[in-house]
């Protein structure tokens, strides 16, 4: 079993729900990147999404992007993500990382080089954000081939039909995009994710994570009510920018911990 | 491959040319252009929505534009006839507002009563906020806060003609950070807005969209050579940044292989000065604003910021259906540099009185630089895409006059 499924089926069985923050790896420098994995960890991640930054984030909103430019303006690249992702792994073999990103960076490295790459490296999924299943099939495969898991985004406006596709390309998990716009955006519609959810979940086979709109534990915890899953980045990268870099793992933590505490008391 | 051999019929279904081209954007914008891409294919096929655009592109455009035979500046040069296409002489004095009054209308169509814009020096951005006064739309426009200021004209133009314009603080802060601007706002208000892309890149079906609103160019030149010069064209001549004016005057003479194709792209300060514009001619296969096209970048796979001292053509992308042209070898494409293209805005201005594009005028500096390689009889057409009205203040700095 991979290590994504094997982190599901324990919570499962705790009757916990995951708990996936993303920072941008690089951001605010490369030297805190590990410190801040660390950081996540010690606030009760189960799986941690790291972004590779890139010049264009299209889907992103302002936060994501300061993320991304002030980890390009220290020279961050796949490469050094895939770096940072070994030296992670030699002292934590068991929570799974994801990297998400755009195509081009992963164009630019190889498809064949980076997937033989990020599982030497230890990277457990993948989701590359501007790549919709009609244009990865060959990219899926390869991933799979590694033993890494493709990962889709499912949005409010997907069809029935965009399931099943994602279905059929995708493993791992199912990321459901829980507003229309750009990540970091407020206006979630807690009651359509409700509706949503057990749908998705249903058609896809898959646990599904909600992500882009959750800035509080409050939040947090209703969406660990109906998902498998909650993603928080924008929410997390404010935490790293206000204030200093070196007391920046301290606040994460912190922030972690109070969402987590507040998600396992509610969950089912 | 023998492309001429074959019928060109591209984009596939999927909007690729070959390898390039496609739907490379996030799940969120899938359905909207899934709608566009249904609406636009029904419009296409409608008799009374081709009727509507040809009429505005007649009566509110001044279509056809004509074509101007150089022949002052063809004598000088010694060698081809160079034929001008005057796009410039269009309303608002460019090729954009063509494609802009089709999408504009396609829009309506759709019952979407708000257009957003990217733009760079501000044309696209005019030509949109025109059409949407012309059909009482809501109109917002990105623009990069670096563009807003150095051209506070064309900003003052779209207020003028009811427009918003947003400047935006992003990245480098120019037309690509406009256009990542622009997405982020189509994929939060989908439901009641048209997002008018300026060229032929972007997710499908922009490129094949934008090129069929643009090739009235060259179906009007097809009929306007023969009349004039008693024949077709040896070659046809466009400058390339996107790529719209040469996408619209190339389509119709693709199946024309004894008619070369020749797209002309900005070299800014040289090819090895890495401050250039040149992605067909130095950049290299990537995934960028919603397709896989030529894309400057750095080794890590960052699109990298780009120079030309015309802003049209200022974008480290291209047309994918360019890539392919390149690829296939149906069209060649060539480099001019700033120098070049200032010394053929200022011969145009001085032989033939007509104050070109500085995007254009890298178009007319191949012409000049090919011209005296050939016999007199040879025809050149270049595609005249804009006026230089808008210039008037980087062409005045470039030669160390200030208003």
């Amino acid at each position: 079993m991979s290590r994504i499924q094997t982190t599901f089926a324990a919570l499962a069985t705790q009757g916990r729900k995951a708990l996936i923050p993303f920072i941008t790896a690089g951001d605010p420098h490369p030297d805190l990147s590990l410190p801040l994995m660390r950081a996540l960890v010690a606030g009760g991640a189960d799986i941690i999404e790291l972004g590779v930054p890139f010049s264009d984030p299209m889907a992103d909103g302002p936060t994501i992007q300061r993320a991304s430019e002030r980890a390009l303006a220290h020279g961050m690249s796949l490469r050094r993500v895939l770096g940072l992702v070994s030296e992670f792994r030699r002292e934590n073999a068991t929570t799974p990382v994801v990297l998400m990103g755009y195509a081009n960076p992963v164009e630019s490295y190889g498809v064949e080089a980076f997937a033989r790459d990020a599982r030497e490296a230890g990277v457990d999924g993948v989701l590359v954000v501007d790549y919709p299943p009609e244009e990865c099939a060959s990219f899926a495969a390869t991933m799979k081939a590694a033993d890494i898991d493709p990962i889709f985004l499912l949005a409010p406006t997907s069809t029935e039909q965009r399931y099943a596709e994602v279905a059929q390309i995708g493993s791992g998990y199912i990321y459901y995009v829980s507003l229309k716009g750009v990540t970091g955006s407020g206006s979630l519609d807690l009651d359509e994710v409700a509706q949503r959810i057990p749908l998705i979940r249903q058609q896809v086979g898959m646990p599904v994570g909600v992500g882009f709109g959750i800035r509080d534990a409050a939040t947090a915890a209703r969406i660990a009510a109906v998902a498998d899953a909650v993603v928080i980045g924008s929410r997390l990268i404010e935490e790293i920018e206000n204030g200093d870099a070196e007391s920046a793992t301290e606040r994460v933590t912190t922030f972690l911990a109070g969402v987590r505490t507040v998600m396992d008391g509610e969950a089912p | 491959m023998q492309m001429q051999d074959l019928p060109y019929n591209l984009p596939d279904a999927g909007g690729h040319f070959g390898p390039y081209g496609g739907v490379f954007v996030a799940e969120t914008l899938m359905p909207a252009l899934a709608e566009l891409r249904e609406a636009y294919s029904s419009a296409r096929a409608d008799p009374e929505f081709k009727a509507e655009f040809a009429y505005e592109l007649k009566h509110y455009v001044g279509r056809p534009s004509p074509i101007y035979h150089a022949k002052r500046w063809s004598d000088l040069l010694g060698g081809a006839q160079i034929y001008l296409k005057r796009e410039d002489l269009n309303h608002t004095g460019a090729h954009k507002i063509n494609n802009c009054i089709g999408q504009a209308l396609l829009a309506r169509r759709m019952g979407k009563p708000r257009v957003i814009a990217e733009t760079g020096a501000g044309q696209h951005g005019v030509a949109t906020a025109t059409v949407a006064a012309r059909y009482g739309m809501e109109c917002v426009v990105y623009m990069g806060s670096e563009d807003v200021k150095r051209q506070a004209a064309n900003v003052y133009r779209m207020k003028l003609l009811g427009a918003t314009v947003v400047p935006v603080e992003s990245g480098s802060k120019t037309l690509k950070d406009a256009l990542n601007e622009a997405m982020r706002d189509w994929v939060t208000h989908i439901g009641n807005t048209f997002y008018i892309i300026g060229t032929v890149a972007g997710p499908h079906p922009y490129p094949m969209m934008v090129r069929d609103f643009q090739t009235v160019i060259g179906e009007e030149c097809k009929l306007q050579m023969p009349e004039l010069a008693a024949r077709q064209p040896d070659a046809v001549i466009a400058c390339v940044g996107g790529g719209s004016n040469a996408m619209g005057i190339f389509y119709p003479y693709i199946p024309f292989a004894e008619v070369k194709l020749i797209g002309v792209e900005a070299a800014g300060h040289g090819l090895n000065s890495g401050k250039h514009s040149a992605s067909l001619t130095a950049g290299r296969s990537g995934v960028l604003h919603g397709n896989r096209t030529y894309l400057l970048q750095d080794e890590n796979g960052q699109v990298t910021e780009t120079h030309s001292i015309s802003a049209g053509l200022d974008y480290p992308g291209v047309g994918p259906e360019h890539a392919w042209l390149k690829d296939s070898g149906r069209a060649e494409y060539v480099t001019i540099t700033d120098d070049e293209a200032l010394q053929a805005f200022h011969d145009l201005c001085r032989l033939e009185g007509i104050i070109p594009a500085l995007e254009s005028s890298h178009a007319l500096a191949y012409a000049a630089r090919l011209a005296p390689t050939l016999a007199r009889d040879k025809l050149l057409l270049v595609n005249l895409s804009g006026r230089g009205d808008k210039d008037m203040h980087t062409v005045a700095e470039a030669s160390g006059i200030q208003f």
